[in-house]
């Protein structure tokens, strides 16, 4: 029983990571085309640096990701305090609409957003890109960040008023601290949703300026550049260090707990 | 002391404020620029033309391959999903991170290079036909069918049933399965009366979450369907950038957000049935 478990996940995780291995290689392989190997090569990674469309689409990825988060998380905590005072009616009413982007089709969102930007006069481009972006991350920065506003305790916060807080050093001291695990969560999701939104990007873009993701659908019908292959298995490395951190630190954390919770008990 | 408190932070609901205005501006008006452009002519008289020509035979069967596609991968995500979920559930407290760690990271890599990579797999002369004419068996045609489009739903939309599942099995308690156990149910049993009706929400929202993205996508469709295989996505997008139909566009996303809502009240129908069973002593 034990062997066929093991073997299913093993199965599972064959299937995840086969295009994932597959992508490797091909920033490896020295033929241009895509299924045909024809030795190995770095070129790929060291052309990284002189491509100009993946710069500029790299540049643009981090700065609408990094921008539209900020606002995201900025607008989802004033709404999530704002809500604390909120009748249970209107909060729900808030919540339902801020999962609307979230529930609905991305393509549907897209083109909404796209008819809208129209209909208003804008021009396509980074700006209406960047609008755009928010709407996708504001669901889930609110996900992570309501419910901490929502169980917070006034105590603290009143009681550093009744000590002669303004209301914003009180904010400051006392509300920020409490809720910065919540921010920073939604910080990162939202500038994965941003990095990682094709659909959305796709219909609200107009033409002559790119993300990653338009920029490796825009190669695909020529022949994506393997370099792109190489940005995303360094990307991927990336990643697997950072969870590889992750893991580490919270081993040490656990360990250091049941320490504390063995001390106690002695 | 409690009246003066609540008087104090009253104040800060208009906090809100801005949220309101930002959700009538960028969430709520967009969708009625969909209907408008839906159901006006050019000149802005209402008319249901464009609904009418997606009944027409085409529109049609691209829906119902793309609702039987968007289906099939849901049920295959589910099938895979669970038995998956049940495994992690067990190790839990053994190597439960590590394990974890392994189903999300892939979730990091472009989805549209990974798609590609499967174009690279399952192509004529792809990896799969390699590893088979190696093996001296016959090749399989997979490319620009369904079946690749498929396997492509079930790749990138497999750890959205995974997430949603895995919270709602772990959270079973494992007094109620070793009571099931203890009172002679063998193992079928218990998976059919007791952890399927105890993971209904999971089930329900991470089908809901694999159903729609996988309902609408035209990514996946395009890259391993060659164009061969029109579904609704597919059909929106070339309205919309290729034969610049906005309002023929618009009235098939009328049509997809039908779907949605038929979705979201499913969601909200099974929550609240959780709800209304936690409430009872």
């Amino acid at each position: 029983m034990e062997k066929l478990k093991n073997t299913y996940l093993g199965a599972i995780v064959l299937f995840l990571y086969a295009p994932i291995l597959v992508l490797i290689a091909q920033s490896f392989n020295a033929s241009r085309y895509r299924g045909q190997w024809t030795g190995f090569t770095l070129e790929w990674y060291e052309g990284l640096m002189e491509s100009e469309e993946i710069a500029a689409a790299f540049a643009n990825t981090l700065t609408i990701g990094v921008t539209s988060a900020l606002l995201a998380t900025l607008l989802a905590l004033v709404t999530a305090l704002g809500l604390r005072q909120m009748g249970s009616r209107g909060r729900m009413l808030f919540r339902g609409l801020s999962n609307v982007p979230l529930l609905n089709a991305d393509i549907v969102t897209g083109i909404s957003l796209m008819l809208l930007f129209l209909g208003l006069g804008l021009r396509l481009g980074y700006d209406t890109i960047l609008l755009a972006h928010i709407v996708i991350c504001l669901p889930y920065a609110m996900l992570c960040i309501l419910p901490q506003v929502l169980s917070m305790d006034d105590v603290c916060y009143e009681a550093a008023r009744d000590l002669g807080a303004g209301p914003v050093s009180a904010f400051r001291k006392v509300i920020l601290p409490e809720l910065l695990p919540a921010i920073i969560s939604a910080f990162l999701l939202c500038f994965a949703m941003s990095a990682d939104d094709f659909i959305v990007t796709y219909f609200t873009k107009g033409a002559g300026i790119n993300t990653l993701t338009t920029e490796i659908y825009a190669e695909l019908k020529l022949g994506v550049h393997p370099e792109m292959y190489a940005l995303s298995a360094l990307f991927f490395c990336g990643v697997l260090v950072f969870a590889a951190l992750l893991m580490v630190n919270y081993k040490v954390i656990r360990r250091y707990r049941e320490a504390r919770r063995g001390e106690m008990a002695a | 002391m409690n009246e003066r408190l609540s008087g104090r932070l009253a104040s800060h609901s208009f906090l809100a404020l801005p949220f309101a205005l930002w959700a009538a501006l960028f969430i709520v008006l967009p969708l009625f620029f969909v209907l408008w452009t839906g159901l006006t002519d050019g000149a802005g008289h209402f008319t249901l033309e464009h609904l009418s020509t997606v009944l027409q035979i085409e529109y049609l069967r691209a829906l119902g391959l793309s609702a039987t596609l968007a289906l099939l991968s849901t049920f295959i995500c589910l099938v895979l999903a669970y038995p998956l979920c049940l495994i992690l559930r067990e190790r839990k407290e053994r190597r439960g991170l590590l394990v974890f760690m392994l189903f999300l990271l892939p979730l990091w890599m472009n989805s549209l290079l990974t798609t590609m990579a499967w174009q690279t797999i399952m192509e004529k002369h792809g990896i799969i036909n390699m590893l088979l004419s190696a093996l001296e068996l016959p090749e399989v045609h997979l490319i620009n069918t369904p079946a690749a489009i498929v396997i492509g739903m079930v790749y990138n939309f497999l750890p959205y049933m995974v997430l949603p599942l895995y919270v709602s099995i772990s959270r079973i308690d494992e007094s109620i399965i070793e009571a099931a156990r203890d009172l002679g149910a063998n193992h079928f049993q218990t998976l059919r009366r007791v952890l399927l009706p105890l993971s209904l929400p999971g089930i329900v929202s991470g089908s809901t979450m694999v159903f729609i993205p996988a309902l609408t996508t035209f990514v996946i469709s395009a890259l391993l369907g060659g164009n061969k295989v029109l579904l609704v996505g597919n059909i929106i997008e070339q309205e919309f950038t290729a034969a610049y139909d906005w309002q023929l566009g618009s009235a098939l996303s009328m049509v997809l957000m039908v779907f949605i809502i038929l979705n979201i009240l499913l969601e909200a129908f099974t929550d609240s049935g959780e709800q209304g069973r936690k409430g009872r002593p």
